[in-house]
């Protein structure tokens, strides 16, 4: 970025999101990165590399795979991975996979809670890990607009949101007891539009999912859902049509909807984004599938 | 913020235009069901980031939560959790973006109950400018002025008070200018900075984005006018430069970088400058980032800087520029906002945290409690939950700091639980007590371990804690007579005695037994250094003022014995008669009945005075000083 006499607004929340990773990588035993190669968590590991330059930064990445994520999805993850140098832990809950709970038998819900909740919560305790960077942002859901930068979790990873620690300037609070652990998101004030801005202005490489091209999609409900590989049931009379579609936001495929978009460069899809009338996760089914579900989700431990 | 128009041609134009955009920071606070997160929802609405979907649930939760009667509750934008949509309360501070072709704005909707106050400070504590609301058919109220007094005192300049519902009083200008007068003599009297006052309604939007045109005898701005052109120039900027640092960067021996935030100040490369507490100078070699070294760095920027010369600094420090370095102190005079469930204990070691160092700390009994509504200062032994005080208090190593009034990073710290590592307060520090650089240790030749050589033994404190009636005095007196015949120096320290002579102004609240401890424990501490073994017999029930006692001492000094005998048979022999009294509520606060102890986590002997003889028990003690190598010199 040029150097302005005063920092831009996009420069200050660079700058506070590497002090909040400095801060963990100071005051935490073993954190760990969340990676979920989508583009938030792909600027958040951007952010890593700029925070502890010249050194590496002092942690691995995690990410949770519901063995449903989009192809594409994990191509880009391995080679993100590799090409920044990170130690990449992927953790599958193998008692999900042995009992087949997939989005289509066990329904969203059931299928959030094994294979990603209850996953997540495996692999922060098989590696002991005491904080967990998550590239949640506050504009994204209204649970989330009111989580701390530094949320604590209990020994059973629960959040409990009526009686959050005070969070006061930058003085956070990373103290915790043994089993305790810290959810931390040095996101949380940026902005969908920041997190486009920055992307381009930084010239950060995202997954081409995100940009319109021809794609295999049927029609569920209100959901347009891009047949990825065969193990997508097709109900009676249903056949991917090919249409031009992109992804504003990346989950498991069956549960996420893309949009009707010709958007192919970063300047289109932000254009496009600038004149929507409706909000980034409106496609992701698993925030809508029960009453208040981000919020029983997180105090669950989902992030 | 919507540009129909906008095609990816321009795109470029619009971020361009975008990144010259400076960013505000905002809380909205006041009492209760004034309207606070009506106003958000009203700005996000009109500033059409409302997207179709979060419509169409808004309209869905107003008719089946709403308060507004099926209409569009606003309120449920912001109130995020399932509490505060069933109870329709803001518990916690909800943080909100928004823009305009003028301004980026965070907003955090902050909860006007009184009991929620720390979540109220927290939005507060990274906020440029407060809107302050209050409901035109109340006027001031109690939560209002505390309000303004706490985002006064957390060093908000710009306030402007939001007079809403002007269309429940037939938007009189007679009920505006009253509230108004009011206010502003309020605000002088606590030393609030610009204040602009505003009459709106954020139900029907007169006067928050548009004038409108229900007050036409108001000629002041809209809310967001004045939101858009309020002067934010930021002060720090031209201040000396402060660097706390907060990681060091060591990828080979051949770099040292020193990470952190610049909270103060701009540095350059070639700069001067000081590091604290050690005072050692040096320049700065390089400004480094991973696009290329920078020339210079500003306020609010988080770099990696490195120095022309080895020297040795670390987390905690604080690089300044050389001419205007911060000053160092362990003892200061604060303000303190107390936000933990259980009162404020002056004596019990707290840790603080202040910029970048986390270090042991001791309050004083409060000097006076604000009583917010009154202005008045009261006498107060602690501060409970939401109180205000103003407190002494000394850290066990210096640090560098300055007062909150002149940089918020660097004066203001957050008080955490050693035990819970909770936060349970925050402070902004006024002034150092003294300057620490004048007092010094007087250095003596004969130290404690000569002392103790001189008897054949090793300083140690055994550290009895249990239950009144376990048995505590008994066992201790029984191992003294054997060391004394062993031919050991020794003293025994009693709960009782030492409460008849040092500690007899002490009762028996939590407060009391965390000084009458303490006293005990420097007292302990003062007879280990002079070599002796010391057998301290208290019941002790806090594990912080146990932990405090063990911290004061070396490594290996510090014995705790847990005399474990259970409640029934304490309560059962009750030699002085005080189970009975304590139970019939002739005694308050008594251990066990109706004041807690909690048990020892890691004590290195635990005894149980109901399974073996005392004798039995303190020959066990006896043998553990003898393996431990405490009965011969060092």
């Amino acid at each position: 970025m040029t150097q302005l006499a005063k920092p831009s607004h996009l420069q200050l929340l660079e700058a506070e999101s590497i002090h909040i990773m400095r801060e963990v990588a100071a005051q935490c035993e073993k954190p760990v990165m969340l990676y979920s190669a989508g583009k938030d968590s792909t600027v958040m590991l951007h952010l890593a590399m700029k925070a502890f330059y010249p050194a590496k930064p002092p942690f691995p990445l995690l990410h949770v795979d519901t063995t449903w994520k989009f192809r594409e999805t994990i191509e880009f993850r391995d080679q993100t991975a590799s090409r920044l140098g990170f130690d990449l832990i992927v953790h599958t809950n193998e008692e999900g996979v042995a009992a087949n709970i997939n989005p289509f038998t066990a329904g969203s819900a059931r299928h959030t809670e094994i294979m990603k909740t209850d996953a997540l919560k495996q692999a922060l305790d098989r590696h002991g890990f005491d904080a967990a960077f998550g590239g949640g942002r506050r504009d994204e859901e209204k649970s989330r607009a009111k989580e701390r930068i530094f949320s604590f979790r209990n020994a059973q990873h629960r959040w409990d949101p009526k009686n959050q620690r005070p969070e006061l300037w930058r003085a956070y609070n990373t103290r915790i007891n043994k089993g305790e652990s810290m959810r931390v998101f040095p996101l949380s004030n940026w902005t969908e539009l920041d997190v486009w801005q920055y992307i381009r202005d930084q010239k950060i490489p995202i997954v081409p999912l995100y940009f319109a091209a021809p794609r295999p999609v049927v029609k569920r409900g209100a959901d347009l859902i891009v047949v990825d590989d065969g193990r997508m049931p097709l109900n009676d009379g249903e056949k991917p049509e090919q249409r031009m579609v992109r992804f504003r936001t990346l989950g498991c495929y069956p549960l996420t909807g893309a949009v009707e978009s010709s958007a192919a460069t970063l300047e289109e899809i932000i254009a496009e984004m600038l004149v929507t009338t409706t909000s980034e996760r409106t496609g992701r089914v698993i925030d809508h599938d029960q009453s208040a579900s981000m919020e029983k989700k997180k105090q669950e431990g989902y992030f | 913020m919507q540009t129909p128009d906008l095609t990816a041609g321009n795109v470029a134009a619009y971020l361009a235009e975008q990144s010259a955009r400076d960013m505000l920071r905002l809380i909205t606070c006041g009492s209760v069901d004034v309207g606070k997160s009506t106003l958000i929802g009203r700005l996000l609405y009109d500033s059409k980031l409302i997207f179709d979907d979060q419509l169409s649930a808004l309209e869905a939760d107003s008719k089946r939560v709403g308060t507004q009667g099926g209409n569009l509750d606003f309120a449920l934008l912001v109130d995020g959790l399932t509490a505060e949509r069933e109870q329709g309360i803001t518990i916690d501070v909800a943080y909100r973006a928004f823009a305009t072709p003028k301004r980026k704005f965070i907003v955090a909707d902050t909860p006007g109950h009184e009991q929620y106050t720390r979540n109220m400070a927290t939005g507060a504590s990274t906020a440029d400018l407060a809107v302050l609301m209050v409901d035109a058919t109340d006027g001031l109220l109690t939560q209002t002025r505390r309000h303004a007094y706490i985002v006064t005192l957390l060093g908000i300049r710009q306030l402007v008070l939001a007079v809403n519902k002007m269309d429940l009083v037939g938007d009189d200008e007679a009920v505006y200018r009253a509230i108004e007068e009011e206010f502003l003599a309020f605000a002088k009297e606590i030393g609030a900075g610009d204040v602009t006052c505003i009459p709106m309604s954020a139900l029907s939007g007169c006067n928050v984005t548009e004038k409108g045109a229900e007050t036409p005898w108001y000629d002041g701005p809209s809310l967001l006018q004045h939101l858009e052109t309020v002067d934010m120039t930021q002060h720090n900027q031209e201040q000396p430069a402060r660097l706390p640092v907060q990681w060091v960067c060591r990828p080979d021996h051949t770099f040292r970088g020193f990470a952190g935030t610049l909270v103060s100040g701009t540095l350059r490369q070639g700069d001067r400058v000081k590091v604290l507490p050690s005072a050692r100078e040096s320049s700065i070699a390089r400004i480094v980032t991973s696009d290329g070294d920078l020339d210079q760095a500003h306020t609010g920027q988080a770099v990696m800087l490195t120095l022309a010369d080895e020297i040795d600094a670390g987390r905690g420090n604080v690089i300044c520029s050389a001419d205007d370095p911060v000053e160092v102190a362990d003892q200061f005079e604060a303000h303190i906002v107390w936000m933990g469930e259980d009162p404020m204990l002056p004596g019990r070691p707290y840790l603080v945290k202040l910029g970048a160092r986390t270090v042991p700390a001791k309050l004083a009994q409060p000097k006076y409690e604000v009583n917010v509504n009154t202005l008045e200062h009261t006498a107060a032994k602690t501060l409970e939950l939401n109180q205000i005080g103003v407190c002494n208090l000394s850290l066990d190593e210096q640090v560098p700091f300055t007062s909150y009034a002149d940089n918020r990073d660097l004066g203001g710290f957050v008080i955490i639980d050693r035990i819970s590592n909770a936060t349970v307060g925050l402070g902004l520090i006024n002034f150092a007590l003294r300057r620490a650089s004048n007092i010094h240790w007087q250095a003596l030749d004969i130290h404690k371990g000569t002392r103790a050589a001189s008897k054949n033994q090793r300083s140690t404190v055994l550290w009895f804690t249990g239950l009144s009636g376990s048995g505590k005095s008994t066992v201790a007196n029984i191992v003294e007579k054997r060391l004394a015949a062993l031919g050991h120096h020794t003293y025994l320290l009693d709960g009782d005695n030492v409460r008849h002579g040092l500690n007899r102004d002490l009762g028996f609240t939590d407060a009391d037994r965390v000084e009458n401890i303490r006293r005990v424990a420097e007292v302990s501490k003062l007879m280990a250094d002079a070599g002796l073994i010391v057998l301290v017999s208290f019941i002790s029930p806090f594990r912080a003022e146990r932990r405090m006692a063990r911290d004061m001492l070396e490594d290996g000094e510090f014995i705790e014995v847990h005399v474990d005998t259970p409640l029934e048979i304490c309560e059962a022999r009750d030699v002085k008669g005080l189970y009975a009294k304590a139970r019939a509520g002739e005694i308050k606060n008594f251990t066990g009945i109706d004041s807690d102890y909690e048990v020892p986590e890691n004590a290195e002997i635990t005894i149980n005075t109901a399974e073996k003889s005392p004798e039995a028990t303190a020959g066990e003690i006896v043998d553990h000083l003898e393996n431990t190598g405490r009965l011969k010199p060092a």
